[in-house]
């Protein structure tokens, strides 16, 4: 390692794995900085390609996504840093691939809990290729305004706060990348600030190592002084106490090693990083210090007064004339993001959707205000539910009972009625589930399956207004209308429909009122005597006793009645009941692997 | 998280069973596990040796030295070993200043021999050491002169040239044998993510490298390739560290999520407790405290990191509030609940947990005259401050809240001036 400064203001990196935030992050400090060049070339989201769209200051981007790593690299040969942001699972083959590639220098890697063996690889490759690998297990690092590491540094508040906009002249290093920010606060607030940070990482075996940036650091000549912030556990800071020792560092080190606890714990103990492990005098944050106290680097006596011993180095080099003083400048603003200003009552947005019958956002969805729990635990049918999403209330059961019949009797009618027969013939053509469904029920209309809504549409005007069945039949066939829900192609008066027996069994069981019926009954006694196929037929009977659900149940108003029967729900229940038989038709064309249907010739009149 | 202590038998286990996948040839390995939950019949049954052959018994503990500490009792058949056992399960000893009680014990086959060797492989940064010795056994210290050391850079094969100086001394008999070992041994230590291994002594049974003492340690991190190789691999705690309840309540929840929980009690009277979000940091408020003087005072270490949601931060903190309150003796005590300035974890988020755990547990913290103390910076920092500033408002509790203006551990040296002013 060693040579120089790894970054700066024109560095672009590839960034492995979309994570909007932090790439926004990266873009934000860009800003701040006044950088022209975005510091994210392009993207790398496996399986995916095209663009993703992001903010560089109050202007939209749009930054290239490629789905490999050699295809990034070679639509953006000038990008040098590889931010690789895979899980542990996936870093270290992807961090190998950017490692291969001749473009890209250097690797920070954020996942944490990549296996040890995994990232003694990349370092073996990493040295015999004269590239850095920075973590993994890190948030990876900034050089003052020139570049940033994904989520380095948190906030553009506390960026602005540390004075990481602009560079000053402290090297900073430690494993930890939480302290770092911490770090960057204190050194900001005793110093000039930072020129670059970096965080290592927590693993036992860092990507590079303490001392490979020290040494670095000291090559920088804007860097004047150097701190250091280590940790139980390993022996990384030996290497910086031997380089300190051999004279290969001739700027101030400020460090502490924290850890120093470790001794009151009895027996080993696994502190939040892997590489912080209690046991063994040398590994122990108090023979580190001593180690490095006696090489030569300023170590305070607690970390409490770490930030004392950075002042002093940073006041003495003052007074040696050694800092030069930093140009100051007023970072641009960056404009809020509307999300994080709603959430902080700033300001408000009006929705664009407006829904009532159905919230995901709790712990279960709820329909209508009921958890599924309570729908799954109590038994709930496809007809309670059904009430509780068209309706917006809880039927009793004897009316979800209804609904659930009119689905079973509606769900099928054979291959030959219009919506099965273009199912068929679609599924023959090859087609998929949902084209095949749909192209069947987009026959439902005024001629097939439509006549439940306008057979109680007719029969609740009529009724409400007082026809006898002899004035409405005779209005109707005046303004030349069939009477919607009565006749049949085959069905007879002396062969009635099952179904229409069935529903109305069923209704004079448990309906309190069945009112309409009666009426379509009386409308079908006089229809009958004029016609033989003119019986009440299971659109009628549907439409009639849905009526009387609506209006003996007591649970709607009569301004609802209306709203339900003109928005036209009871078509809903056929739409709804005949995709069971489309589907079933579907599968049963593909089950029998029948071929592309073609109408015979014999089967058309040809005719000019 | 990362390097971890598997048991002898396990070990073992790893050794016999991948020795064979890798090279095709049977290492006699026998060893059988006993536990609280052990039937000694069906045991006898899986493992028949046990029945015929003279035993050796001793504990599995990841402790070390057991032959100089009169732990290891040789030459027995199955019933002495029986009661060997029964005598020392469950019971408390002292090692290296550890205590904790015996829980696993691990058996194998007597064998009596005149040759010692020690191997020993890690792995290091940038390779693995491999030493070895002819002179192994109990008293591999007093002749650690005569062991050597190769390094094996990462990536290196270990050829018979890289193997010579281990093995250039050895009588020709046995010099291919040992060297095939050492060159399978390192393919299985690599195959399996080992990160330490030693065998100290290993001996020859009819002909072949037979370990009479091993331990092992595997890099848990990449239980994800080998879940099937390890197959139902046990990593114990270290030895003497026994969790309370709370611990393993707490161990639990960090299992089950994506971020970390961190909880351990070091002293259940102590009157500063610590709730501290990071790794890094976590460390130095635990360090602060001890540097200051006040080691004894403390009652825990405890960290929480990687942006659990708000509810895992609710149990967490009502956990750390229990055992912070579990001991009101009429002295004042001190809460900490500090942290760095956060790069992307939603403080106000983090702070909502914890302050509804406070919130149920007002009556106890009044009990237990809790001053609370918080620190904390990042995302959103302002609005978790303001929450935790209200509370002390709302619920009557001293809470003094800090933002990234103040030095981090400064609230170290307050909970201190709390705890030690008259009361």
């Amino acid at each position: 390692m060693a040579t120089g400064q790894l970054f700066s203001r024109t560095t672009q990196a590839l960034f492995y794995n979309y994570k909007q935030l932090p790439i926004q992050r990266m873009l934000d400090f860009d800003f701040l900085c006044g950088r022209e060049l975005p510091s994210v070339a392009g993207i790398i989201n496996p399986g995916a390609e095209g663009f993703q769209k992001l903010f560089f200051g109050q202007e939209e981007i749009a930054i290239p996504v490629h789905s490999t790593v050699e295809a990034a690299c070679a639509a953006h040969p000038t990008a040098d840093v590889f931010i690789n942001f895979a899980s542990f699972r996936s870093a270290a083959a992807s961090s190998m691939a950017a490692l291969k590639q001749p473009t890209v220098r250097v690797v920070a890697i954020i996942a944490e809990g990549v296996p040890e063996s995994d990232t003694k690889q990349l370092i073996a490759y990493a040295r015999a290729n004269n590239k850095v690998v920075i973590g993994p297990a890190t948030v990876g690092g900034i050089q003052a305004g020139a570049f940033k590491i994904g989520d380095t540094a948190g906030t553009i508040d506390n960026i602005v706060a540390c004075k990481l906009y602009r560079p000053g002249s402290v090297g900073f290093v430690s494993k930890s990348g939480g302290m770092s920010n911490e770090l960057y606060n204190t050194i900001a607030r005793v110093t000039d600030g930072i020129y670059e940070g970096i965080a290592i990482g927590g693993d036992v075996f860092p990507g590079s190592t303490l001392s490979d940036h020290v040494l670095r650091f000291n090559n920088i000549p804007q860097v004047k002084m150097i701190v250091v912030l280590g940790e139980l556990g390993g022996r990384d800071e030996y290497s910086l106490v031997e380089a300190l020792k051999q004279g290969k560092v001739n700027k101030p080190v400020v460090a502490w090693v924290s850890g120093t606890c470790a001794r009151l714990f009895k027996s080993e103990v696994q502190f939040g990083h892997a590489g912080a492990k209690s046991g063994g005098e040398m590994e122990s944050a108090q023979a580190k210090n001593q180690a490095l106290k006696n090489a030569g680097a300023a170590v305070p006596t607690s970390y409490e007064a770490f930030e004392t011993a950075i002042k002093e180095t940073f006041e003495k080099l003052v007074e040696e004339g050694k800092i030069s003083s930093v140009k100051e400048f007023t970072p641009p603003q960056i404009p809020e993001d509307l999300n994080i200003a709603i959430k902080s009552g700033k300001v408000r947005a009006p929705t664009h959707i407006i829904s009532t019958i159905s919230d995901d956002r709790g712990e279960e969805p709820c329909y209508a205000g009921v958890p599924m729990s309570s729908i799954v635990e109590q038994g709930y049918g496809v007809g309670d539910v059904i009430s509780l999403l068209w309706f917006k209330r809880s039927l009793p059961r004897y009316c979800t009972h209804f609904i659930e019949i009119c689905i079973m009797l509606c769900a099928d009618h054979g291959p030959c009625v219009s919506g099965a027969h273009n199912t068929i013939v679609t599924a023959r053509a090859g087609k998929d589930l949902v084209s095949s469904l749909v192209s069947g029920l987009l026959t439902i209309g005024p001629r097939f399956g439509g006549a439940i809504d306008d057979a109680a549409r007719y029969f609740k005007d009529a009724y409400d207004r007082g026809l006898t069945p002899y004035e409405f039949v005779e209005s109707m066939k005046k303004k030349g209308i069939r009477v919607p829900g009565i006749g049949h192609r085959i069905k007879r008066g002396d062969n009635r429909d099952k179904r229409v027996e069935l529903l109305q069994q069923f209704a004079h069981t448990h309906f309190p009122s069945v009112k309409y019926m009666e009426y379509a009954v009386q409308v079908e006694t006089y229809t009958l005597s004029k016609a033989n196929n003119l019986v009440l037929n299971v659109d009628g009977a549907i439409g009639s006793l849905f009526l009387d659900l609506l209006a003996g149940s007591g649970m709607f108003s009569k301004q609802e009645i209306d709203e339900i029967v003109g928005i036209g729900y009871l078509n809903g229940l056929f739409v709804l009941a005949r995709s069971i038989g489309l589907i079933g038709h579907t599968f049963d064309q593909k089950r029998l692997k029948q071929p592309l249907y073609r109408h015979p010739w014999e089967d058309v009149l040809y005719t000019k | 998280m990362a390097r971890k202590k598997i048991r002898e038998y396990d070990s073992k286990r790893l050794l016999k069973e991948h020795f064979k996948r890798l090279s095709g040839r049977d290492l006699p390995i026998k060893s059988a596990q006993v536990t609280e939950s052990t039937d000694f019949n069906e045991l006898a049954e899986k493992e028949p040796w046990l029945a015929s052959a003279k035993l050796v018994v001793k504990p599995d503990m990841l402790f070390g030295k057991r032959g100089k500490s009169g732990l290891v009792a040789l030459n027995l058949d199955l019933d002495q070993v029986a009661e060997f056992i029964q005598g020392r399960l469950g019971k408390e000893v002292e090692m290296g200043g550890c205590k904790g009680p015996i829980t696993t014990f691990i058996i194998e086959p007597f064998i009596p021999h005149d040759q010692e060797f020690y191997l020993n492989i890690v792995s290091e940064r940038l390779g693995c050491s491999i030493s070895f010795s002819e002179c192994g056994g109990i008293e591999i210290e007093e002749n650690w002169d005569k062991v050597k050391t190769i390094f094996v850079p990462t990536n290196a094969r270990l050829t018979s040239d890289v193997c010579a100086p281990l093995v250039a001394t050895l009588p020709l008999e046995i010099k291919g044998e040992i060297e095939e070992f050492i060159q399978v041994v390192f393919a299985l230590f690599q195959d399996l993510d080992f990160t330490f291994l030693e065998m100290n002594p290993f001996t020859f049974v009819d002909g072949k490298p037979y370990p009479l003492d091993m331990r092992g340690e595997l890099d848990d991190t990449a239980a994800f390739k080998n879940f099937k190789k390890w197959s139902n691999i046990e990593f114990p705690m270290p030895f003497g560290r026994v969790m309370s309840p709370t611990e393993s309540f707490v161990h639990g929840l960090d299992e089950k999520t994506s971020a970390s929980l961190k909880f351990t009690v070091l002293n259940p009277k102590g009157r500063i407790w610590t709730m501290v979000a990071g790794g890094g940091a976590s460390v130095i408020y635990a360090d602060t405290v001890g540097d200051l003087g006040y080691a004894s005072e403390l009652g825990n270490y405890a960290e929480y990191s990687g942006a659990p949601n708000e509810e895992e931060v609710l149990q967490y903190a009502r956990v750390v509030i229990d055992c912070a309150t579990s001991d009101p003796d009429g002295h004042k005590r001190a809460l900490v609940i500090g942290g760095g300035i956060a790069n992307f974890t939603d403080v106000a988020a983090t702070f909502n947990g914890i302050i509804r755990a406070l919130k149920e547990k007002e009556s106890k913290l009044k009990a237990a005259r809790m001053c609370i103390y918080v620190r904390r910076g990042g995302p959103n920092y302002q609005r978790g401050l303001a929450k935790m500033r209200a509370l002390g408002e709302e619920i009557g509790i001293p809470i003094e809240v800090y933002g990234p203006e103040a030095t981090m551990t400064g609230i170290c040296k307050q909970a201190i001036e709390c705890i030690t002013a008259a009361a």
